[in-house]
């Protein structure tokens, strides 16, 4: 190489000319003493079955978040009874009407359901463990045009006796989960029990699929449909009285489900819903409950709490996902710029660097963007679902205020038709005093049912709510540890590929 | 520690204890950064052996324009001119967070003003080394050092200001917009009779391009890590009001998360400032230096232009028999301050070939490192919380 232009050589520390054969990123004098550490094994990508469920249902008796530790010190006496085996103990909700009363075990809606009581079943829960895995798979397109639509495949593995095999697949269509839905909703959500949300319609990610566009927005859609529609799965399968419910196990186990068209956004069902959905929002600004019991006060405000945190712990995740996806895309593109400007290059060495630089900015880019996946599927839908779930658990409250309301104006009816009694007496005709009294009988019965459905339902609900938060809590610590684990891969990977340029030849 | 890793995209400055010039601090009123150029020196050429003065950012360009302006230096690189301070961007994001502030946490909000203040203070930071290094390239050159400009520069003790407007006066900027518009196509235009030059004049401006656009996605790439940093800050935030109303024995697991988010964001700001300043700085420092060169080519090819005109205006003078000695007296000088030119052009575009490799190299070898600390510290991080939510 030529010498150097000034008079006074520099000092010669720094300085050394590059032969054009020798290599710029010579093995450096502080190499890693130990390898990168092995890499976890864990296949953590969308092509699985979305996040590994399995741990999720073991039954661990080591868990500190067992029902006995939990929320103790904000509870009344009575919560830990309600937990232990054994028939249920009168409980003592201190509600305004003044007489306390036993709740029958397995007497509510036996005429309307045809599984057993609800109380046995929770015992049940002890005897046959619960193992259960579901996945849907393989989404395929069936038909053409604007009726065309997607078909998953819904895989359930099980060794418990309720059902007729241990391993059995059928095909399912979006509208049969939301049909599977709405027939739980209408059956639970009104005595208190938190039926898990089905995912959300999407009118826009669903036409492109249908007029047939194969791209990468669609695909990702289809992906995002498809672990979402696992997770609402494997979540209404974990609520033990659910899993029982015989439009599940149909559900999951016959070849053949009658189509469920009420599903549909613009019908008139669909309608219905919208209208009965905004009388309830009125309704519910009008109810002025007596809260005489302060667990629901403190349950209700703690998880209004829950939702704003949540959601905005999601908006700052989403950004998340958002700024991790660009940064993929600046690195893809930082990449081929690095290229051409190495052969652009003319000095050997640094042209070589330049391309190796270049191939790892390659593959790096590559590990963003599964980090990117990984913020989104574990970290961020794992929220979107809470904050929707939040919204049935809100929603189990104002049932319950409903069932209030129910009972007092059967009360305040009953009252009523007293005091019209009481001046019939004084009046002679026996006819109207007898279908007074017998009116009155009727109403008699109506307000202990109502008086019964409340405390039921208020039952009901301590029983969710701990079951959901022991649920919600073990649910996070799992998934986050995933999480957790997919930022660790991504971080070694990127070592590897950095340290790559070292061992270069 | 900061200041090590700029100057290593110009590794051989400042060894010459002859005449030594650094910055040692600045000041930032408003828009206006005030620099202290200080410089310590032996040569007698000076008044004292010691001594600071304050400078604005137009006096770097005043001297930086007076020498690309000298006809002596039209065969030397310039150093490139420092480009003015530009703290647009951490001004308008203090401004956006100022308007978001009602939706943050008072911890959260004091958390994203104290990371805009240290992106206010990085950008502070690097705009005085880029300063310092362009004086740094002129005292380690043997001819640059001793332009008479410089001295003032660096020794007049008054305003410099009135000088400034006197130079504008006799030059009005127009050479300058003239280099900058026309040395593309005059360069490719002109026939070139050496090797060498030919070879320099496709790689330079081939590699300017490409230069540029590599200087522009990197910055991208480092912007886009600034971003995910920031995204932890907010994540750690609600992490912790999530801990704080939980009454669980999940509330240790809750903070140990936010804990580890906040130590996480630091890690990857670092990584951001780290690739910024040893990628994107220093593409963007060679960028410039490539247009200097590039400045080179074209002053020695209007040289040759000028060469060949004035054989043609020997020639007619030949033909007419009138003024030949004016004439052959003009070829001859248009030949003299060409073979100059090329003579000093060749020497200095071969040592700026090697002043890249090697700073390419450094640049290289301590960003790849650094990622590599990073990557390690993260994973260590990140091990300890997972122990700890296992364990719990």
């Amino acid at each position: 190489m030529a010498d150097t232009a000034r008079d006074a050589p520099p000092e010669q520390t720094d300085f050394h000319e590059l032969e054009d054969g020798e290599e710029l990123f010579p093995e450096p004098a502080t190499t890693q003493e130990s390898q990168p550490a092995s890499l976890a094994a864990e296949d953590i990508s969308t092509n699985s079955n979305g996040p590994k469920q399995d741990s999720l249902f073991d039954d661990d008796p080591e868990d500190l978040f067992a029902e006995a530790t939990e929320e103790v010190s904000l509870d009344s006496p009575e919560r830990d009874v309600l937990l232990s085996d054994g028939p249920s103990p009168a409980i003592t909700p201190i509600t305004p009407p003044t007489s306390v009363i036993t709740p029958r075990i397995g007497h509510t809606h036996d005429d309307m359901f045809t599984h057993s009581s609800f109380d046995e079943i929770e015992e049940e829960e002890g005897g046959d463990s619960f193992d259960i895995h579901i996945s849907v798979s393989d989404p395929e397109k069936v038909g053409d045009g604007m009726n065309a639509y997607m078909a998953y495949k819904v895989t359930t593995k099980t060794s418990m006796s309720l059902f007729k095999r241990s391993e059995f697949a059928v095909k399912r269509r979006f509208s049969d989960f939301l049909g599977l839905h709405s027939k739980l909703a209408s059956k639970y959500l009104h005595i208190g029990y938190i039926v898990p949300p089905a995912p959300e319609k999407s009118i826009v990610g669903m036409t492109k699929v249908k007029v047939g566009k194969e791209d990468q927005s669609s695909n990702e859609f289809v992906e995002k449909r498809r672990s979402a529609l696992e997770r609402y799965l494997m979540r209404t399968v974990k609520h033990p009285i659910l899993l029982k419910d015989p439009d599940v196990l149909q559900f999951l186990e016959s070849s053949e489900l009658p189509r469920a068209v009420s599903t549909q956004a613009l019908s008139s069902a669909g309608l219905l819903r919208m209208v009965n959905k905004a009388a309830d929002a009125v309704n519910k600004m009008t109810i002025k409950m007596n809260e005489s019991d302060a667990w629901f006060e403190e349950k209700q405000q703690h998880f209004e709490n829950l939702d704003v945190q949540l959601r905005k712990l999601h908006t700052s995740v989403e950004s998340l996902v958002c700024h991790r996806k660009e940064l993929s895309v600046n690195t893809a593109q930082f990449a081929k710029s690095a290229a051409m400007l190495g052969n652009s290059e003319d000095h050997t060495a640094l042209s070589r660097a330049l391309s190796q630089l270049a191939e790892v900015e390659e593959k790096i880019d590559q590990l963003h963007q599964d980090q990117a996946n990984a913020d989104f599927y574990l970290f961020s839908e794992l929220l979107g679902d809470y904050v929707r779930l939040l919204t049935a658990v809100k929603g189990v409250f104002d049932h319950r205020m409903k069932t209030w309301q129910k009972w007092q104006d059967s009360q305040m009816l009953l009252q009523k038709k007293r005091e019209a009694e009481a001046k019939l007496q004084f009046t002679n005709k026996p006819d109207k005093l007898q279908q007074a009294k017998d009116e009155i009988k009727e109403l008699e019965g109506k307000v202990q049912q109502g008086e019964r459905d409340f405390e039921q339902i208020s039952k009901t609900i301590r029983k969710e709510v701990s079951r959901f938060e022991k649920e919600r809590v073990k649910d996070f610590k799992t998934i986050i540890i995933k999480y957790l684990e997919s930022l660790v891969q991504t971080q070694q990977q990127v070592n590897k590929n950095i340290s790559y340029i070292f061992h270069y030849n | 520690q900061r200041k090590e890793s700029l100057r290593s995209v110009s590794v051989d400055l400042n060894h010459d204890a002859s005449l030594l010039i650094d910055i040692p601090d600045a000041l930032c009123e408003r828009d206006k950064v005030k620099f202290t150029v200080h410089t310590k020196t032996t040569l007698s050429s000076f008044q004292k052996p010691d001594f600071s003065v304050p400078r604005q950012h137009e006096d770097f360009i005043w001297l930086h324009d007076t020498l690309v302006e000298t006809e002596d230096y039209a065969g030397l690189i310039i150093p490139p001119a420092p480009p003015k301070p530009d703290f647009d961007s951490p001004r308008e994001k203090m401004h956006k967070l100022g308007e978001g502030e009602a939706t943050m946490t008072k911890e959260e909000y004091t958390k994203m003003k104290q990371e805009l203040e240290a992106e206010y203070l990085a950008v502070f930071k690097k705009t005085v080394q880029v300063h310092e290094i362009f004086l740094q390239r002129l005292s380690s050159h043997p001819v640059l050092s001793k332009d008479r400009n410089f001295q003032i520069f660096l020794e007049y003790d008054q305003d410099l200001s009135v000088r400034r407007k006197n130079a504008k006066e006799m030059f009005g900027g127009f050479f300058k917009n003239m280099v900058k518009s026309a040395d593309e196509v005059l360069i490719s235009g002109v026939k070139e009779v050496d090797d060498f030059f030919e070879q320099e004049k496709t790689f330079l401006l081939d590699y300017y391009s490409k230069i540029k656009d590599s200087t522009a996605k990197a910055e991208k790439m480092t912007r886009a890590h600034k971003n995910i940093a920031d995204d932890y800050i907010h994540i750690s935030a609600t992490l912790n009001s999530l801990a704080a109303d939980d009454m669980t024995a999940n509330k240790k697991n809750l903070e140990k998360l936010s804990d580890l988010f906040e130590k996480f964001r630091k890690v990857e700001g670092r990584v951001a400032s780290d690739q910024d300043l040893k990628l994107t700085e220093l593409l963007r420092y060679y960028m410039r230096d490539i247009q200097a060169a590039k400045d080179l080519l074209y002053r020695r090819a209007r040289a040759l232009a000028d060469y060949e005109n004035s054989n043609k205006a020997l020639d007619k003078a030949r033909l007419k028999s009138k003024d030949i000695p004016q004439a052959e007296e003009h070829q001859r000088q248009c030949l003299q301050k060409f073979d100059k030119l090329s003579e000093s052009g060749k020497k200095e575009l071969t040592s700026f070939k090697g002043r890249r490799v090697v700073a390419f190299r450094k640049n290289f070898i301590e960003m790849a490192e650094l990622e590599i600390k990073h990557a390690k510290n993260s994973v260590t991080l990140l091990q300890g919380c997972i122990e700890l939510l296992k364990s719990n």
